[in-house]
């Protein structure tokens, strides 16, 4: 280990070394005192829902109101679909949240030969208007809020939102949701990008000044940090590379002519709930802490809610074992507790099957009961900030906070976010490979796969997508593409060029193009032949 | 191989079809590269024709195909098809990800040499390939 140097991640000591470390390095005491509580803790810590917001962006949590039970779904068909929506709906859901099909996240229709075997696979299949009003039939957008995680595309599925809404004779103006478009982190971690990055981050841009003006409830954008965790970074690699995103894409913003105050409201967060309780209760107190900061200090935000950290989490994923499944329901239990000890705005809990395969309908109902179970039986949601003043959570917190300013200082360093891509993904890389080496090792414990292992443990029943669903998605998008004016969508089709050349906002002309019954694929490989593609590094 | 210990295993680590999730992909890279093998990582979202491709170019031994999108059923069986028509019969095919264990049976007649699930430890990867090829 090098001298004075904080880590950011775990060094790999093995089973015997009696010290214990959090991923992110921070060596544990066994014991926690007052004289382990910061300095100016009072000053750092503040009111809820007063800045730095430590303890909350609102004043009495959910004493006002409970986070929003909010599971990511989505698989086969936008029939398919609706019919789980509507389930989760009727469960008790409070928000939806729309998973996509891979082809669907990277622009291309269904009849793609790329796609051969992905349609509908890991969300649903959505390649125009059509199935964007399938998808929300019979659910009023007035009334939900809608979460969808789309990227490079965000625009094109935002617009198709749009225009189902205004077919239910919702305006614009009273549509709630978020779009995830938040494409530096599929460059680092998640993999679904289309476009080079000045573009996408000028789409990106587009999208923020085009809510303005139009659809003003709607969270712009969700910084993730979510998938650099799964990618295997620590607590502090989330935190400091999230903000360094959310600093990344606040200059863009700003860089293209838009006033600090007018889009940073709308600015919205989501991270991963992982394993270790504490140091994920003091993860997302810290992030708040910092951002409020940043936001305050960097850019002068003056404007309350511009420096309010509002988050998404989601339990890790990759927390989960395909070995003694239902183990995972005990992880999730513990994981989204943190995340509602730490203050999310919403959650999403995973399905204990999940190692294995997209949630079963009961999985995903045994998800939300957890959730429930959380917000009516545990008394978390009795008082705001419950962990405030522990010695140990105080003092994880500032590490956090010391630990992940460094680090975006060194981002900072190399230029920012936008320039630091394969500087991060590096970073995420080597931490995989620590945690890697923390299991192989016995370091660290993962139950039912290293310890306690067992033969014979019962597979349980996994959902499984009808190959048929693809057969029928590329069946009904032929039949759409017959029956449309061809003249007027190759004219929108040369309007989308001519915008992506030019530097107006894109979004009126997407509209106008998939109100032309434009396809997504369409519209995407329009952008595409003038903004070219990212090749990854390998 | 009579060559086993005097010659470096050449393997190529792929991505195919659009899934992006690569942890473990990498993390396989690593681990047989630390067990002193030759290993190429394809990078993401590659066609079975391109892997294929890879395959003759750098004369793999071995290929490991990582999917965690549930395209499996797809996309393994049409690149087996390809190594078959490009007579490349010795090369070992190992599978990787979130594989169904009712699809392991399928996969391992079409002619994959082992399907590594989650938890699947980096040790019995490196083991199952150099036992395949001794």
């Amino acid at each position: 280990m090098p001298g004075d140097k904080r880590l950011s991640v775990a060094p790999v000591v093995g089973p015997d070394d009696p010290r214990r470390f959090t991923d992110a390095g921070i060596e544990v005491k066994p014991v926690y005192t007052q004289t382990d509580l910061p300095k100016g803790l009072a000053d750092d810590l503040g009111a809820p829902g007063v800045f730095p917001f430590t303890r909350g962006v609102h004043g009495e949590m959910y004493r006002k109101q409970h986070w929003t039970i909010r599971q990511y779904a989505g698989y086969a068909s936008a029939k398919e679909s609706n019919e789980r929506y509507r389930y989760l709906l009727n469960q008790g859901s409070t928000g939806l949240s729309m998973a996509f099909d891979l082809p669907t996240q990277l622009g291309l229709d269904s009849d793609d030969p790329r796609c051969l075997g992905e349609v509908g696979r890991t969300g649903v299949a959505i390649d125009s208007i059509e199935d964007m009003r399938m998808a929300f039939d019979g659910i009023p957008l007035d009334q939900v809020s809608t979460s969808m995680t789309i990227n490079a595309p965000a625009s094109v599925l935002l617009l198709l939102y749009e225009l189902v809404g205004e077919e239910q004779g919702v305006p614009a103006s009273e549509l709630r949701g978020t779009v995830q478009n938040d494409i530096l982190k599929e460059y680092i971690a998640r993999g679904n990008f289309i476009y080079p990055p000045m573009a996408a981050m000028r789409l990106t841009t587009d999208l923020f000044s085009y809510c303005r003006e139009t659809i003003p409830k709607w969270n712009t954008i969700s910084i993730s940090g979510y998938h650099f965790r799964e990618k295997g970074c620590s607590a502090v690699q989330e935190v400091a590379f999230t903000l360094a995103d959310g600093i990344a894409y606040v200059q863009a913003a700003i860089d293209a002519g838009l006033k600090v105050d007018e889009f940073a409201p709308r600015l919205a967060f989501f991270f991963n709930g992982h394993n270790n309780v504490f140091q994920e209760v003091a993860k997302f107190r810290a992030a708040r802490r910092m951002w409020a900061r940043i936001m305050h200090d960097r850019f002068g935000a003056r404007d309350e809610r511009s420096l309010k950290l509002r988050f998404h989490t989601q339990t890790g994923g990759v927390t989960l074992t395909a070995q003694q499944p239902e183990n995972n329901i005990v992880r999730v239990a513990l994981q989204g507790f943190a995340a509602v000890c730490g203050g999310t705005q919403s959650l999403h809990t995973n399905g204990f099957d999940e190692a294995l395969a997209l949630p079963t309908e009961s999985a995903a109902k045994l998800a939300v009961r957890t959730q429930q179970i959380l917000a009516y039986e545990s008394g978390v949601a009795d008082t705001v900030d419950p962990f405030a003043g522990s010695y140990f959570v105080e003092a994880l917190t500032d590490e956090i906070e010391t630990r992940a300013s460094e680090l975006i200082a060194k981002v900072d360093e190399l230029g920012g976010a936008v320039a630091a891509i394969d500087f991060v993904r590096g970073e995420i890389e080597e931490s995989a490979y620590g945690y890697h080496e923390r299991y192989r090792t016995e370091q660290d414990i993962v139950v039912g796969v290293n310890r306690f292992v067992e033969d014979g443990v019962e597979v349980p029943e996994i959902m499984r997508v009808d190959p048929a669903a693809e057969r029928d998605q590329v069946t009904r998008l032929k039949a759409f593409k017959q029956s449309r004016d061809q003249d007027l969508v190759v004219d929108r089709l040369t309007m989308v060029r001519a915008a992506a050349r030019g530097n107006a906002n894109l979004l009126p002309v997407l509209r106008r193009a998939l109100e032309d019954r434009c396809t997504i694929g369409e519209v995407c490989g329009a952008m595409r032949a003038v903004f070219g593609s990212y090749k990854a590094a390998g | 191989m009579s060559l086993a210990g005097s010659e470096q295993t050449r393997v190529l680590i792929a991505k195919p079809g659009l899934d992006g999730h690569d942890r473990g992909a990498k993390v396989v890279v690593r681990a047989l590269r630390d067990a002193g093998m030759d290993v190429v990582y394809t990078g993401l979202h590659q066609t079975p024709e391109e892997i294929v491709e890879a395959v003759v170019e750098e004369a793999a031994q071995v290929v490991g195909l990582s999917i965690l999108s549930g395209a499996h059923m797809t996309l393994v069986p049409r690149i087996l098809e390809l190594i078959r028509e490009q007579s490349l019969d010795d090369v070992l095919v190992v599978v990787g990800g979130t594989i169904p264990t009712e699809d392991i049976p399928e996969l391992r007649r079409l002619g994959v040499g082992r399907v590594f699930t989650p938890g699947a430890s980096t040790e019995a990867i490196v083991e199952f390939i150099r036992g395949a090829l001794a």
